[in-house]
């Protein structure tokens, strides 16, 4: 059986006077791909933000690695190993390519090279605006460096948020390869709206719906549930 | 960055810049205008240290004079004090930007973990804390009389004083240069442009902001000291808004976030002030420069908001770019 990496459990956050997140709860397998779906609004990027410590959590908590990380600072969070893919992608403007992944890199070391090396071969549009500032690259071309970034570093977990957002088709099919292959070296917490992307990725998946989860189970079973799709996802 | 040898080309053009000003002493002795360089040099000085905070941080701050301040007094204080020999001279410049580094220090950990219009209104509050201190602590300060001191005799000749002011310029620039340019530099921008997601990079981003107030007070603190030791006297106007104002004014128009823009802004305002201020006889409305100043900062808000140095770069930037799109253009027409 399969270790749990993170543990969710029965989170309430506020934003503001906002109940945003209302008990929510889930659990995230070793090696899985885990997909958080909902419709917008439904608390998936809230969810993403609260275990890196970027909203905090009134009550419930965060385990990981059997470790509660609630009421930890961001900067911990980011050291022990969990990257962070945020759904605006993060890209630092003024700082070219280069110094975007400079800036990232916690270590200097062998497995780190090996990792850059892995990032550049699959988009090899980094390595073409090594030296161009972050904020002159396409969507397509931020997202792809958002991701590099997050895998740059020895990541236990990646926490992805809809990277297909704005995206065109042929840059999607781009980023869903680079997680099929980040898939085989770390566990994923993917949020994503396309539902095509979603169930060809996951593993498992859990539904939000205003703030609460509402559903979970195996991504095999959702794909076949139409019932399910269309009263959360909205899909025919 | 277009390189010659392992120096950038644009460290080169500074250089010779730098050079080209030491020769104006020997050249040119009109000791008005000689003096007025001095000013553009120290404030240029004092807008760098500005612009660290500022441009490669984020951080408004409306108390920078407060920095500038300890710094002239605490170097006037102990040539006040003493025999105006080189060692109290050191002596004084030690004590003074010790006393900026303490200072720096303490309001930065007591202050920066604020947002940052709370941050502004605080370090308003400081500044006009050490402006009300000075004055009334006349035994030390002088208070509003303000303190006559002496200086070593070498550095009463104006030539040797504009080479002072002239080195201490070109070596901060390049040093902090330097450390923009390195890797505390681009973490530095990233938390300018994004808290947060420096922080989901594993960043601990307070004691980064701390360093680099620490490091903009000293700087700030050593263009107190020319500031001082070119008038040879200090009163408690030093601590005023208008001064951390004036900072603000040189790095906008110069260009935030370029180091060099806010020398150009040094140079661009003191020229004015001397130069509008002495139409006066023409018409009273030089005497309030300000209110022309007014004007031309509401203008470059608006039509330059990278100000000079940050529009330059844009434009060659873009320049730049049209290239290499052409030649992309060229190399895919050929490929297809």
């Amino acid at each position: 059986m399969m270790k749990t990496l993170l543990k969710v459990d029965e989170i309430n956050t506020y934003i503001d006077q906002f109940h945003i997140l209302q008990n929510v709860s889930f659990e995230v397998k070793t090696g899985e791909v885990t997909v958080l779906l909902g419709r917008n609004g439904a608390g998936k990027t809230t969810t993403l933000r609260t275990i890196m410590g970027l909203n905090s959590a009134s009550s419930g908590s965060v385990v990981y690695k059997d470790e509660d990380i609630t009421k930890q600072n961001t900067h911990h969070i980011a050291r022990k190993g969990i990257g962070y893919v945020p759904e605006d992608q993060g890209i630092f403007a003024d700082l070219t390519v280069g110094e975007n992944m400079r800036v990232a890199m916690q270590k200097e070391d062998d497995a780190t090279k090996e990792r850059m090396d892995w990032v550049l071969n699959m988009f090899p549009d980094l390595k073409k605006f090594w030296n161009k500032a972050g904020g002159q690259l396409s969507g397509g071309q931020k997202q792809m460096l958002s991701i590099a970034r997050a895998y740059i570093n020895e990541n236990d977990l990646l926490l992805i948020d809809e990277p297909s957002k704005g995206l065109a088709p042929i840059i999607v099919e781009k980023v869903m390869e680079s997680i099929q292959e980040m898939k085989e070296k770390t566990t994923i917490v993917l949020v994503e709206q396309n539902f095509y992307m979603a169930s060809s990725i996951g593993d498992s998946f859990y539904i939000l719906d205003d703030g609460m989860t509402v559903h979970s189970g195996k991504m095999n079973e959702l794909k076949d549930d139409e019932v399910l799709k269309k009263k959360y996802l909205g899909i025919a | 960055m277009r390189q010659l040898g392992k120096v950038q080309i644009s460290t080169w053009v500074y250089l010779l810049f730098g050079c080209l000003l030491a020769v104006v002493p020997f050249v040119y002795d009109n000791l008005s205008m000689l003096f007025l360089i001095i000013q553009i040099f120290i404030f240029g000085i004092f807008a760098m240290s500005y612009d660290l905070l500022l441009g490669y941080t984020g951080i408004v701050s409306f108390g920078h004079a407060m920095f500038f301040g300890v710094g002239a007094y605490g170097v006037s204080i102990v040539l006040e004090r003493n025999e105006p020999t080189l060692f109290f001279l050191i002596l004084g410049i030690l004590v003074a930007l010790g006393a900026a580094a303490i200072i720096s220090f303490i309001a930065g950990v007591l202050t920066l973990r604020l947002k940052s219009h709370f941050y502004a209104m605080l370090t308003l509050a400081l500044a006009g804390l050490f402006l009300v201190a000075a004055e009334k602590m006349r035994s030390l300060t002088g208070g509003s009389d303000g303190l006559i001191f002496t200086i070593p005799d070498f550095f009463k000749d104006r030539t040797n004083m504009y080479l002072l002011a002239l080195i201490s310029l070109v070596v901060i620039f390049f040093s902090l240069r330097r450390l923009t340019n390195s890797p505390l530099g681009r973490v530095l921008v990233a938390i300018r442009e994004n808290e947060q997601r420096t922080m989901s990079l594993g960043y601990k981003i307070f004691p980064y902001k701390v360093i680099i107030s620490v490091i903009s007070g000293v700087v700030a603190a050593f263009g107190g000291v020319l500031y001082a030791l070119s008038i040879r006297f200090i009163d408690t106007t030093v601590f005023a808004v208008d001064v951390t104002l004036d900072a603000l004014l040189m790095t906008i128009i110069g260009g935030v976030g370029t180091l060099i823009g806010p020398i150009i802004g040094a140079g661009l305002i003191e020229y004015a002030h001397h130069f509008l201020s002495e139409l006066s006889d023409v018409h009273w409305i030089f005497e309030r420069w300000i209110i022309l100043f007014g004007i031309v900062y509401i203008l470059v808000v608006i039509f330059f908001p990278m100000g000079i140095a940050g529009s330059i770069k844009n434009m060659y930037m873009k320049r730049k770019h049209k290239k290499e799109a052409k030649v992309q253009q060229k190399d895919n027409q050929i490929a297809s």
